[in-house]
């Protein structure tokens, strides 16, 4: 079987592009879908892409969680299926509660764009199976509001629980503990700031360290298909 | 119903007086409009002719001169589009068409940086949108006062917030252009924003208003007081008199919404796609008066506009002020009725709003209406094409000989290798030559995952097509002390640098667009600079063979008597024919080869050496050398596409020390040079058609066989490696050094 991975485009969604041609380079067979439509078209797995979702005018992500699609989406991600929340897509997943913390402004204020190096803390989830725990990565980073922020019990549940699954080795942005990606404590809804999809090849991003979160979900799905 | 100025009442009241000047126009401009409708104008028509004919939309000033860069077009197979629509389209291969330009918004990025300069983005990427194509990358050249001085840090701070906080938002990536900083831009920030498009060659949509009955729809924001500071002239003087209107006066700048703005490209491109638009334009400066005036005048030739159906964002504005709004994010489209309910469900389903406000008509005029009266009733070319043409009065300034007689060569060189050193790390160190990481940084190069290239490069370079490789490169560049010096050079050698840089990427030249940045018209000075400026640089596009494609004139660039240095900026366009070949400035391969190509002679007027080092702005710019600088883009173009290059970096500001300084760092890796003459000449001279090259191990032969064949000279003066910058009988400089002096400046001053 081929994996079906859906990307929601949400107004002001960015980088579904991306996102999509990512899981096309990966084997899998990307899926658009709509934010007004809630069928999730019997997808294996879900993307939300980056950008800037209703302008991000009020909080990010704050008005994108309540779009159509995220009904059918909050159950499917609670009964198990793989959805990775990247940038903006990782703001919406905390907005709605499927993710721990929050993303705050970077440290400095201003938006960074800048090729990032990260450190995979682990493979226990559908999206960094194909990565070795400690394998460092470099991907591009590209917000304002970029700050992972979380409550100490919080954090200390995320470290303990597995549940960090990229780290900055050089926090550019004042995230707690480094912390530049999370899992929910199932480790089926993932949440990463820096962008995977733009370092697919080393024509247009900084080398394809990132297409290891793709792969990683294609094997995950037809894994489990077995 | 309103008190409305009618233009009933107006034939009946033809000696009511007009705030005409305090609109801008003069008086003979006043006597001209009443001569071309036979009465009096109504306020709404005295408002849409004053912004008609401003300096701004009409190019009164500056039409005589631009002639030249139609005259003297060399011929181009290319072309699709030029000069007079939104924006120059240019076919490069493979069914592919490219529209790009460049515009000012200098003037409100002074009065309110973070605004003035995001609704500069937004005016340019929504010219792009209305020529059919689907806007792909953003570049911006900006000038400013000291980089020490208080307001810039103001003014900076907030025009690189404005940038980031709208195209990130719009999701462009921005893939270079330029920062630099004079006392002379102190009170007038130069902010030009270029934006470049692609189409498919079908795809290009007409700016005009055909077929009677086909209707008018205004799409994007509503309207609201933004950018009218001139109508509430009108309001006060006749409408707070007649107690009809009383909108609140509000600053001159207008307000971006980045967001609607992405809706309304996404929404505009799937009513492309459908065929259901027959006619488009984009909305800026002059607003309705504008698209609805050139829609008209373009197409059939008649127009009948409800002005009572624009949506408001405050109740209280009347036609004067409809007219004249700059509200940001609006575009209007001309649809066949039948296409009506398609347009408006795609609308609906992006969020955009859309109004039909008119229809086509076959009466020559256009015509407005406010609740059914006739407040606008004219022939739409008066306003859009028969403006006033002024042939202004232009004189060569008399300090001109003295500037040139003030010869940098009188200016102590530096002494021995110490002399060198501490002239390279100052040149390094200083603000227009530091590392613009700080700037760079808060904008997103990456989105849309086709930049193959973008700052600290020499052009940035865009893929086009993912299977073919095909892209397009593109760069900006502009010197004010060159100009000063002499306008008819300056222009040319901006010309010649942003033409270089296309080509350092290892694509081919292909168009030109121009922003045009000057004193005030009146200034005879100005002028005589101007005219120059354009003169130089149509001659130079003839020789070169490259198209002026579109562009604009910014005046009135002065703080009282002072103007500003002359700034023609220049964006060239190429197309790569695969950009996986594409050239870095980077020196990423130990035991390359380091060539230098063209003629280095003693040239240090205006150069960054006289100015960083002595403060010193004198004597004759570098000579541009035109047909040089089409041979050696040859030979840059070769080396790309045959493999023998690995690097290459054109050599401009600060000469050949500067750019080794900046291929090692770009490439983390030093060299090793020997000099083929005097080091001083060699390392800080600004001659220009002059570039690096480090050439593939190997590939020596063949490299040196293309620079013959093109009659470009070609000096081996060095190697690739090792952790320093070594240049042999004058200094050793660390990696680490040369990146502390180089990547510490801006974020020193600005935090």
């Amino acid at each position: 079987m081929t994996a079906r991975v859906g990307v929601i485009t949400f107004p002001g969604s960015l980088d579904e592009g991306e996102a999509a041609r990512a899981v096309r380079r990966a084997g899998g067979e990307p899926v658009m879908l709509w934010h007004g439509q809630r069928d999730l078209r019997a997808v294996d797995a879900v993307i939300l892409p980056g950008g800037f979702s209703y302008g991000d005018y009020l909080r990010c992500g704050a008005i994108a969680r309540f779009s159509p699609v995220m009904s059918g989406l909050t159950a499917a991600a609670r009964a198990g299926l793989p959805v990775l929340g990247i940038c903006n897509g990782f703001q919406i997943l905390c907005e709605a509660h499927l993710l721990p913390g929050a993303l705050t402004r970077n440290a400095g204020l201003h938006f960074i764009s800048r090729d990032v190096r990260l450190t995979v803390v682990t493979d226990r989830t559908p999206w960094t199976r194909a990565y070795t725990p400690g394998q460092e990565i470099t991907v591009p980073l590209k917000s304002g509001e970029g700050a992972y922020a979380a409550d100490a019990a919080t954090l200390a549940a995320l470290e303990s629980g597995g549940q960090v699954i990229a780290r900055y080795l050089d926090n550019p942005n004042g995230s707690a503990g480094g912390i530049a990606g999370v899992a929910s404590a199932a480790g089926n809804v993932a949440g990463l700031m820096p962008h995977p999809e733009y370092a697919i090849s080393d024509l247009t991003g900084p080398g394809s360290d990132g297409l290891g979160f793709f792969s990683s979900v294609v094997s995950a799905v037809t894994a489990g298909a077995r | 119903m309103t008190g409305q100025d009618t233009v009933a009442r107006a034939a009946a009241t033809p000696g009511q007086p007009q705030p005409f000047s305090e609109l801008g126009l003069t008086a003979p401009e006043y006597q001209r409009i009443r001569g071309l409708l036979g009465r009096r104008p109504t306020d709404a028509e005295l408002a849409l002719y004053s912004v008609m004919w401003s300096e701004h939309c009409s190019y009164k000033s500056s039409k005589v001169h631009l002639r030249q860069f139609a005259a003297k077009a060399p011929r181009s197979d290319a072309l699709l589009a030029g000069i007079g629509a939104n924006a120059g389209v240019v076919d490069i291969g493979g069914g592919y068409a490219v529209t790009f330009k460049i515009e000012s918004h200098n003037h409100p990025s002074y009065v309110e940086p973070h605004q003035g300069a995001a609704t500069g983005v937004g005016g340019i990427v929504r010219d792009i949108l209305a020529m059919g194509a689907r806007p792909v990358a953003v570049m911006d050249s900006l000038r400013f006062g000291p980089a020490g001085a208080a307001d810039t840090r103001r003014v900076l701070s907030g025009v690189v917030s404005g940038i980031s906080f709208y195209g990130n938002c719009l999701g462009l990536p921005n893939i270079g252009g330029e920062l630099a900083f004079d006392a002379c831009y102190a009170g007038n920030p130069l902010v030009n924003a270029l934006c470049v498009g692609v189409m498919r060659h079908g795809d290009l949509k007409a700016a005009a208003a055909n077929g009677p009955g086909s209707q008018v729809i205004l799409l994007g924001s509503r309207t609201g007081p933004d950018g009218i500071g001139g109508a509430s002239v009108l309001a006060s003087a006749t409408f707070g008199e007649a107690g009809g209107g009383h909108a609140a006066k509000r600053p001159s700048v207008q307000v971006g919404d980045p967001f609607l703005e992405k809706l309304l490209i996404e929404c505009c491109l799937e009513l492309y796609r459908g065929g259901l638009v027959t006619g488009i334009q984009d909305l800026g400066a002059a607003g309705v008066a504008c698209a609805t005036t050139e829609l008209a005048a373009a197409g059939t030739g008649g127009m009948r506009v409800r002005l009572d159906a624009v949506p408001l964002r405050d109740p209280a504005l009347g036609p004067p002020e409809i007219l004249m709004s700059e509200s940001q994010e609006r575009m209007m489209a001309v649809v066949e009725p039948a296409a009506v309910p398609d347009v408006l469900g795609i609308c609906v389903r992006w969020g955009v709003p859309a109004t039909v406000i008119g229809e086509v008509t076959g009466t020559g005029r256009l015509e407005m209406t406010w609740h059914g009266e006739t407040v606008v009733d004219i022939p739409p070319g008066t306003a859009a094409d028969d403006g006033p043409v002024y042939s202004r009065p232009l004189a060569r300034p008399a300090w001109q000989d003295k500037l040139a007689g003030d010869d940098p060569g009188a200016l102590p060189r530096p002494s021995g290798a110490s002399g060198l050193r501490s002239a390279l790390l100052s040149l390094l160190g200083s603000p227009g030559l530091a590392d613009k990481t700080w700037v760079t940084e808060q904008y997103d190069r990456y989105v849309r995952g086709d930049t193959v290239l973008a700052m600290p490069e020499d052009g940035g370079l865009i893929r086009v097509d993912e299977d073919t490789g095909l892209g397009v490169a593109l760069a900006t560049d502009g010197n004010g002390r060159y100009a000063l010096l002499d306008p008819y050079a300056g222009a040319q050698l901006a010309l010649c640098e942003a033409y270089r840089n296309v080509a350092a990427t290892g694509a081919r030249p292909l168009a030109v667009t121009n922003c045009m940045n000057f004193g005030s018209p009146e200034d005879p000075a100005v002028m005589w600079q101007f005219a120059e400026a354009v003169r130089g640089l149509a001659d130079g596009c003839a020789e070169l063979g490259v198209p002026v494609t579109g562009g604009n004139v910014s005046f009135y660039n002065q703080t009282g008597e002072s103007a500003i240095q002359p700034t023609p900026v220049i964006g060239v366009l190429g197309v790569h024919p695969d950009v996986r070949q594409r050239l870095s400035i980077g020196f990423a391969a130990d035991g390359a080869r380091i060539v230098l190509l063209g003629r280095t002679e003693a040239e240090f007027g205006g150069s960054a050496w006289a100015q960083v080092v002595h403060g010193h702005l004198g004597g004759r710019p570098p000579r541009a050398d035109v047909a040089a600088e089409r041979n050696l883009a040859r030979v840059l173009a070769d080396a790309a596409a045959s493999g023998t290059a690995v690097a290459a970096h054109d050599l401009s500001d600060g000469g050949l020390a500067v750019a080794l300084a900046e291929s090692c760092l770009r490439g983390g890796r030093g060299c090793r040079v020997t000099l083929p003459g005097d080091a001083f000449t060699f390392l800080f001279s600004e001659s220009p058609a002059r570039a690096l090259v480090a050439v593939r191990p190997g590939a020596e032969a063949e490299f040196t066989a293309i620079c013959a064949a093109h009659a470009v000279p070609a000096a081996v003066i060095g190697t690739v490696g090792g952790d320093r910058l070594e240049v042999e009988d004058a200094f050793i400089i660390s990696l680490a050094e040369l990146a502390g002096v180089h990547r510490g400046a801006l974020p020193a001053i600005f935090g």
